[in-house]
This record gives C-alpha cells, sequence and structure tokens, in this order.
C-alpha cells in the first residue's frame, strides 16, 4: 500500500488559508488511495501559485512555463504512455495562456488528468482579472469592473465531449479526492476543474462564498450530454460540484515506450534505399 | 565545368504536374548516372502562377543552380515569355504546337495526339525531355512502372504507350541539339534527395523518434519526410495546435525519455522562441529545425533567404549554449543532423539546424550514406548510479547525468525556474551562480566539438569568398570562373559557436575577404567581426528571395574586386 506519507511533507510558500493547501492534500490522498508510488507518476505544471504544487510532493515533476504545462504534459504521455501523467495549473495558465492547447488538448483525447486550480483571479501576479473571474467585478487591473464574460472550461469541455469533465471544490476534500481518482481512472483526457479560494486576492469569491454558491449534483445521468450542458450553464450564479459527463471516446494508441525503443538498423536501410 | 553538363528549365503553372515531370526526371537522371542538382521556384498559390523546376546535369559534378539555359519545357506561354531571353546558343525549346515561341529551334509537340487525355501529358513531356537528351528509355519505363505500381498494369501500360510513344516522336523531328555525355562509368547507385529529406533522414540515423510540428512552408517536408519515413521505425508524430506546443511538446517527450525534433520556418520559430529558453534552463535536449524563408514576418512564403542567423542565434531570453549547423549540401544535412543530435544529448542543451527554402527543395544526386561508421549517440541513464542522484548535479564540465523518469524509484524533477540540483525552484544568489555558470560551462564542451569552415582553393588566395549553409556551391562555381585572380572559398557548415583558431589564418592570409550571403547584411560576416575582430572588405549579397548562383556572385564581384 502506498501512504500518503511517501509523497512527503513540505514547506509552501502560499499564504495562510489558500486553498491550494488543502487541493494538493487531496491530489496526494487520491493518488496514495490509487496505490501509486511517487516514482510512477509525473506532474507537468506551469506558471502561477498552483503551478509550484508539484514542487511541494514528491513525484516526477516538470515544472515548465506560463500556459504550456498541457503540451509537456502530452510529450510526456506520448513517450511514456505507461506512466500516469497529471497536468496541474491556475485558471490564468490554462484558460488564459494555455487556452488554444487546452482546445487541443481535449480532442487530442490523451490518457492525462488535468487538475485546473481555479481561483477566479491571477494569485502570483497578484491579483488581476482571469478568464474565470466574474463580469464586473472589480480588480486592480480592472477598476471599472471586468468586461468580458467568464470563461466557461466546464460547459467548453462538455461541449467539445471531453471523456471526462468535473468539478470540485477545495473545501470538500473528500469529494475532491473522489473526483481526482474518477478523472484518474478515466481512460482518456480528465479535467477536473476545481474551486480554490485565493485569500489574498479574490474577495469575492470567498470560502463562504463558494461554500453557499456550490451544491453536491445529485440524480444526474453522467452519460446525458444535453443534461450536463444545462448544469454547466449554471456557473457563475451556482456551481455545482461533481461529474458533469463521462463518455468513452476512441483513445490514442499507447505505442511503446520510447526511452527504450530502438530501431533496427537493417530497416533504416531499407527506408534509405527508398530513395534510390 | 564542363560544357557537358546542360541545364534543363521545367516552366509551367501550379497544378500542371511540373514538379512530377521534375521528379520523374531527376530519378531517371540519376538512377542514369549522372550528376544532378534541382532548383525549385513556385509561387505561394494551389493553381496557375509561374513556377520553375530546373535540372543541372551531367557527367561532372554539379555544385549550384545556374542562369543560362540548354533546355526550356514550356508548359504554358508564360514560361517561354519569361524565360526565352535566358537561352543559351543552341539551346532549345520544348512546347506545345499551339505556342509560338518566336524561337526557331523549337521541338514543337503536339501533346493532344501523343496523349489521349491531358492526363498524360506529364508522360509526354518526360519521354519528350528523356529522348532529348538521349536518357535511356529503359530506365524511363522502369520508373513509370514504379510510379503506377500500385494503380495496376492497366494504368501502367496506358502511361508507356504515352512515353514511348512520345520518346519516337521526338527521334523523327528535326532540330539542332546533341545528347549529353554519358555518365561516369562509376555511378549508378546514388539515392535522390532533397535538404529536407537529408535533414529528415540524418534525425532517424540519430534514432530520432518523435516529431512536432505545426505545418510552415518551407519546412514541412522535414515533418512529413519522417513521417512517412520513420512510422516504421517506430517514430511518433505530432501535428499540434501551434509552434508553442510543438516546442514544448518535444520537451515532455524529451523529458520522458524521448529523442524528438521539431520543425518550421522563422515565423513559427518566433512562437517557439519561449521554449528555447525553456530547453536551455530545464537542460532538455531538443534538436530544431529551422527552414528559412525571407522575412520579416510572413515575407515570401515559397522563397529563399539567409536572413533567421541572426534571430536563431539569440532566441530565448537569458543566457545558455547553443550551437547552429547550416548545411551547404544534402550530404551534409544528413551527417550535420545526426551530429546535432549527438550533441543534443551529450550537452542537454538546444542545437539547431538552419537551412532554406533552396536547399530544402533541392534534388541531387547523394551518395549512400555509410551509416555503419556514424558514431552511436549514447542515450540518457534509465537507472541512477546511487540513491544520491539529482538532476541538476553540479559537475565540472556542466553536463549533469540525465534520468529518464519512470524507470526507477528515483525522481527526476526540471524546473524553468533557476533551482537547486535537485530541480527544486530556490533564488539562493549563490545557487543561482552555480547553476548559471554551470549551464554556460557546457558551452566549453560544444566549443570542444565545433567543426571548422573548409577551404577550397590555395593558402594566400588574393580573394576568399566567406559563406555559409546553402551558397556554398554558387561560391565554389563563381571561384573557379574569376579570370585573372585566384579566388578561395571559405565555407561554415557550422556557424555558432565559432572556432578562431580554424579559420583565422586563411582570413588573414588573403588579399581580400568578400562575404557571400543570402541576406541584406551580411549576418554572418558581422557575427565573426563580433567573435573575432576581423572585418571583410565587401559583400556580395542576396535577398530577392532567389537562390544564389555563380553568375549573380560574379556580377556582384565584378565591382569590387
Ligand atoms: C509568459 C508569461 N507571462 C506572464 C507571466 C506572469 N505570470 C505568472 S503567474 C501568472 C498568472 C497566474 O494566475 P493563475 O494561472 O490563475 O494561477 P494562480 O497564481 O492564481 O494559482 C502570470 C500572469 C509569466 N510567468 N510568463
Ligand atoms: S495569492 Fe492567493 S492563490 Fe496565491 S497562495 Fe496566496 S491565497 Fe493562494
Amino acid at each position: 500500500m502506498v501512504s500518503i506519507e511517501q509523497y512527503g511533507d513540505f514547506e509552501t510558500s502560499w499564504c495562510p488559508g489558500c486553498g491550494n493547501f488543502s487541493l494538493l492534500k487531496g491530489l496526494k490522498q487520491a493518488l496514495a488511495g490509487l496505490d501509486l508510488a511517487p516514482h510512477q507518476v509525473m506532474v507537468s505544471s506551469g506558471i502561477g501559485q498552483a503551478a509550484k504544487a508539484p514542487h511541494y510532493m514528491n513525484c516526477h515533476m516538470f515544472n515548465g512555463l506560463h500556459g504550456r504545462s498541457l503540451p509537456v504534459a502530452q510529450g510526456m504521455k506520448m513517450a511514456n504512455p505507461e506512466m500516469t501523467v497529471l497536468c496541474e495549473s491556475g485558471d490564468g495558465c490554462l484558460y488564459g495562456e494555455g487556452g488554444n492547447h487546452f482546445l487541443a488538448a481535449i480532442r487530442r483525447n490523451l490518457d492525462i488528468t488535468l487538475l485546473a486550480h481555479n481561483n477566479q483571479i491571477y494569485g502570483l501576479t497578484k491579483g488581476q482579472g482571469s478568464p474565470t473571474t466574474t463580469r464586473g467585478q472589480v480588480t486592480k487591473t480592472q477598476p471599472d469592473g471586468v468586461e468580458s464574460d467568464p470563461f466557461n472550461p466546464v460547459a467548453v469541455a462538455v461541449a467539445m465531449k471531453a471523456g471526462f469533465v468535473a468539478r470540485a471544490f477545495s473545501g470538500e476534500p473528500d469529494h475532491l479526492t473522489e473526483m481526482i481518482q474518477a478523472g484518474i481512472r478515466h481512460k482518456g483526457f480528465a479535467l477536473i476543474d476545481i474551486m480554490q479560494p485565493c485569500v489574498s486576492f479574490n474577495k469575492v469569491n470567498t470560502f463562504a462564498w463558494y461554500k453557499e454558491h456550490s451544491y453536491l449534483i445529485e440524480n444526474h445521468d453522467t452519460s446525458d450530454w444535453h443534461a450536463a450542458l444545462a448544469l454547466a450553464d449554471e456557473f457563475p450564479e451556482r456551481i455545482p460540484l461533481g461529474i458533469f459527463y463521462e463518455a468513452d471516446k476512441p483513445l490514442r494508441e499507447d505505442g511503446d515506450v520510447l526511452a527504450v525503443h530502438e530501431y533496427a538498423k537493417d530497416d533504416l536501410k531499407a527506408v534509405l534505399d527508398s530513395f534510390a | 565545368m564542363s560544357e557537358a553538363n546542360i541545364n534543363i528549365v521545367i516552366g509551367g503553372g501550379a497544378g500542371q504536374g511540373l514538379a512530377t515531370v521534375g521528379q520523374l526526371m531527376s530519378k531517371a537522371v540519376i538512377r542514369a548516372g549522372y550528376h544532378l542538382l534541382v532548383r525549385q521556384d513556385y509561387m505561394s498559390r494551389i493553381r496557375g502562377g509561374h513556377n520553375t523546376f530546373s535540372l543541372r546535369m551531367g557527367p561532372d559534378p554539379v555544385e549550384s543552380p545556374c542562369e543560362p539555359i540548354n533546355i526550356l519545357v514550356a508548359l504554358n506561354e508564360e514560361t517561354v515569355a519569361l524565360h526565352r531571353d535566358e537561352l543559351m546558343d543552341g539551346g532549345i525549346i520544348i512546347a506545345d504546337r499551339k505556342i509560338d515561341t518566336g524561337i526557331a529551334n523549337t521541338l514543337k509537340v503536339p501533346y493532344d495526339e501523343l496523349a489521349s487525355k491531358p492526363l498524360y501529358y506529364n508522360v509526354v513531356a518526360l519521354g519528350v525531355l528523356g529522348s532529348t537528351v538521349c536518357n535511356d528509355i529503359g530506365i524511363i519505363e522502369e520508373l513509370l512502372a514504379q510510379t503506377f505500381a500500385k494503380k495496376g498494369s492497366a494504368i501502367i501500360e496506358a502511361n508507356l504507350e504515352v512515353l514511348r510513344a512520345s520518346y519516337e516522336w521526338v527521334k523523327q523531328q528535326d532540330f539542332d541539339f546533341s545528347c549529353i555525355a554519358p555518365p561516369p562509368e562509376d555511378a549508378g547507385s546514388n539515392l535522390m534527395m532533397n535538404g529536407n529529406e537529408g535533414i529528415a533522414m540524418g534525425a532517424l540515423a540519430a534514432g530520432c523518434n518523435f516529431v512536432t510540428f505545426y505545418p510552415m512552408t518551407p519546412s514541412t517536408s522535414v515533418a512529413t519526410t519522417l513521417i512517412n519515413k520513420g512510422r516504421r521505425l517506430g517514430l511518433k508524430y505530432e501535428q499540434v495546435e501551434d509552434e508553442i506546443a510543438a516546442m514544448n511538446m518535444a520537451l515532455g517527450a524529451s523529458y520522458a525519455g524521448a529523442r524528438p525534433i521539431v520543425t518550421t520556418s522563422g515565423g513559427g520559430f518566433a512562437l517557439m522562441a519561449e521554449a528555447v529558453s525553456l530547453a536551455g534552463v530545464s537542460e532538455t535536449p531538443i534538436v530544431t529545425v529551422v527552414v528559412q524563408r525571407p522575412g520579416p514576418a510572413t515575407g515570401m512564403a515559397t522563397r529563399t533567404e539567409q536572413g533567421d542567423l541572426g534571430f536563431v542565434l539569440h532566441a530565448g531570453h537569458g543566457e545558455f549554449p547553443r550551437a547552429i549547423f547550416a548545411p551547404g549540401t544534402v550530404e551534409e544535412c544528413f551527417y550535420l543532423t545526426h551530429h546535432a543530435f549527438g550533441l543534443a544529448e551529450q550537452f542537454q542543451t538546444p542545437i539547431f539546424i538552419l537551412s532554406d527554402q533552396f536547399l530544402a527543395d533541392s534534388y541531387r544526386n547523394v551518395e549512400r550514406f555509410d551509416v555503419d561508421s556514424l558514431p552511436e549517440i549514447a542515450g540518457p541513464l534509465l537507472k541512477p548510479e546511487d540513491s544520491s542522484y539529482r538532476r541538476y548535479e553540479l559537475t565540472d564540465d556542466g553536463v549533469s547525468p540525465r534520468l529518464v523518469p519512470g524507470f526507477s524509484e528515483t525522481l527526476v524533477r526540471a524546473d524553468s525556474h533557476e533551482h537547486a540540483q535537485s530541480g527544486v525552484i530556490t533564488e539562493d544568489p549563490a545557487n543561482r551562480v552555480c547553476q548559471n555558470n554551470k549551464r554556460l560551462s557546457k558551452g566549453n564542451g560544444l566549443w570542444e566539438e565545433v567543426i571548422g569552415p573548409d577551404y577550397y582553393g590555395e593558402k594566400g588566395a588574393e580573394v576568399v569568398l566567406m559563406c555559409w549553409g546553402s551558397s556554398l556551391g554558387a561560391c565554389l562555381e563563381a571561384a573557379d570562373k574569376v579570370n585573372g585572380k585566384s579566388v578561395g572559398v571559405l565555407h561554415f557548415k557550422q556557424v555558432y559557436p565559432l572556432r578562431e583558431e580554424q579559420f583565422m589564418d586563411v582570413l588573414e592570409q588573403a588579399g581580400e575577404v568578400i562575404a557571400v550571403e543570402g541576406n541584406a547584411t551580411a549576418q554572418f560576416a558581422k557575427l565573426v567581426a563580433l567573435e573575432t575582430g576581423f572585418q571583410v572588405s565587401g559583400s556580395v549579397l542576396r535577398f530577392d528571395g532567389r537562390p544564389l548562383t555563380p553568375e549573380y556572385v560574379l556580377r556582384g564581384l565584378e565591382s569590387i574586386i
């Protein structure tokens, strides 16, 4: 049995009370619960407070660039299909800078799990509006209130028929763990959009606000795409938590582990001969 | 160059199949044992326009494209109008009999009689051209049969019939053109390959097993060749959403143990610059192919230039080592790409191949590569040497052992931030200096491995032409044709880093050094000046989107030497 202790306990640079703490704990619990040891897990992350998470746990890690965690994660998975690959970052990173990669990753449907730490604000750069900030919310860089509609990642993922779409909340740790586990178990691209209060910069979407606005999804058929879309459309007024949509989709062929793959020299020569 | 070599230009609109005629003719010429060099000139459109496929061929080695034309195959009238004046004395035009060429020495081809449908006009052109230069019809027949092998014997027979009729038709005609000299005796087993194919095959020979790309002319055929030829060797590939993803995905794969390549042109590379820097700091091996076309921005999509040296040299923020190769021939495309993979694996830093549209699309006859004697490229570790493994261990040469995650319980932690030896993010000033020095010191190893320039000519020549990349051939031929002066050529196939002692004596002993480059600002000469203090005395520069030719270089030299 893998224990949560194997994932270690690190000092972080997060603010006391930040939602990232319970999110990280939920992730470690989920991995240990699935009996995955740290060396079986690769995590790619971007830049932001959320993206520091893999620094604070034992696992293989590639902490890359802002917005670019998904391409890196997909490269990892293609090179070594035997590993459990996760991608972790903030809403600005994944849906803003990395928006195009988000859409492409859903279409590509590799077996990776995306954990979006969604605090509806830019944390690390100190409180600017993010793609998921509610319209009208006043921030340091939007003093007249955000003038764009919020991006609804869950609705987009459902609309694109991503194989697994769920939302969780760092204030519901057991449910969060369950969602992460279900996402990892799903064979294909899985999105878990995780609401996570930023105590320093988001004074609107606070812990209490999320508690008040969120509820656990009940009696929903996760294979019902239209129902899933309708549920997703409740955001930002209400925040349903749980699995919105799940479907079996054609998965990329796994193929070889490239680090140990070698081609035969005769095959190379035959290929060269085709130029004669 | 002996007069035995001839220059055939096939011209027409896009969609008329001129590339097919050109490629089949090229293959026939190479199978017959001749030397060949192709220049393709095309417009960025799918139908119409004016395109040319030029074959310079003959029993003697050919180094570069040239301007005077021996045979002009005109698939439309525009070709005649545009290129008639380039015909040499005694040159001929091959055209549809309906086209009035205004030139007496014209083979007026009855396309509609020789072929039942326009579909076969390609084959008519091939037969007529092959017959005109007295290429063995047996070779062309075999080629056609192979080309249409999948389509069944009826189609093959129909094509062969048109071919034979066209080939025979030429023999009945009265025109003034003699067969070219026979090929050299020892030839016959050469390959036909262009620069992009050379790069792709060099990559495969180096064990490259992963390619990500976003299509961009003129680089795309590196990726398509890799995909078409590499799948059976186990290569994985992905056409991604953008160049940013291409580079980041390749880095993720590299981290996880793949041996990746990314292919692009200048505009795409601009998007990759961010991740070049990521490769530098995370010390992730990556080979990037940049096939140049004229910029700025979208520039001229299908034309050629050597204008991105400065960009590739500086791309990526922060300081980290890199090496840049600029092949001058298809052989160099192959061997330098293989070498680039070796360096990327060894020094864990971005390595670049800088080619251009001219070389990319230039088919040549190449001797079969000696794959058995290529040096082995050592891969990363699968198991750590001991339990104290750290990804960014400080070492004397700056190279830390690279471990692939997933084959042991040891964790591998890579980071884009400044990091400690363990890979953990830190802003400690002393650590920063150590890690930065560690990365930069890998540059010493790269410097040890620098491939010096090749010098052609006698030491202390009155004039030395200094060039890099694909301009080699035009310089060699131009040097040969300068009257009354000794001219040498100094060609750099590695353009960064530079090692002074490998070439300074040549520069210093030369009477005059003239930079010959396919850009407007003599980028390489400036780099040489920056690195060594040496100033060239003049330059011949071309930046009209067309490749350097010996004639262009000679015209440029007239006014300065
Ligand atoms: C290319 C690039 N642009 C901008 C930044 C600056 N930056 C760092 S984190 C960040 C936003 C982080 O917000 P989010 O992704 O929501 O994560 P959080 O910090 O809230 O967890 C930005 C804009 C960067 N590091 N790189
Ligand atoms: S700034 Fe916000 S997101 Fe970042 S650590 Fe502090 S509370 Fe958490």
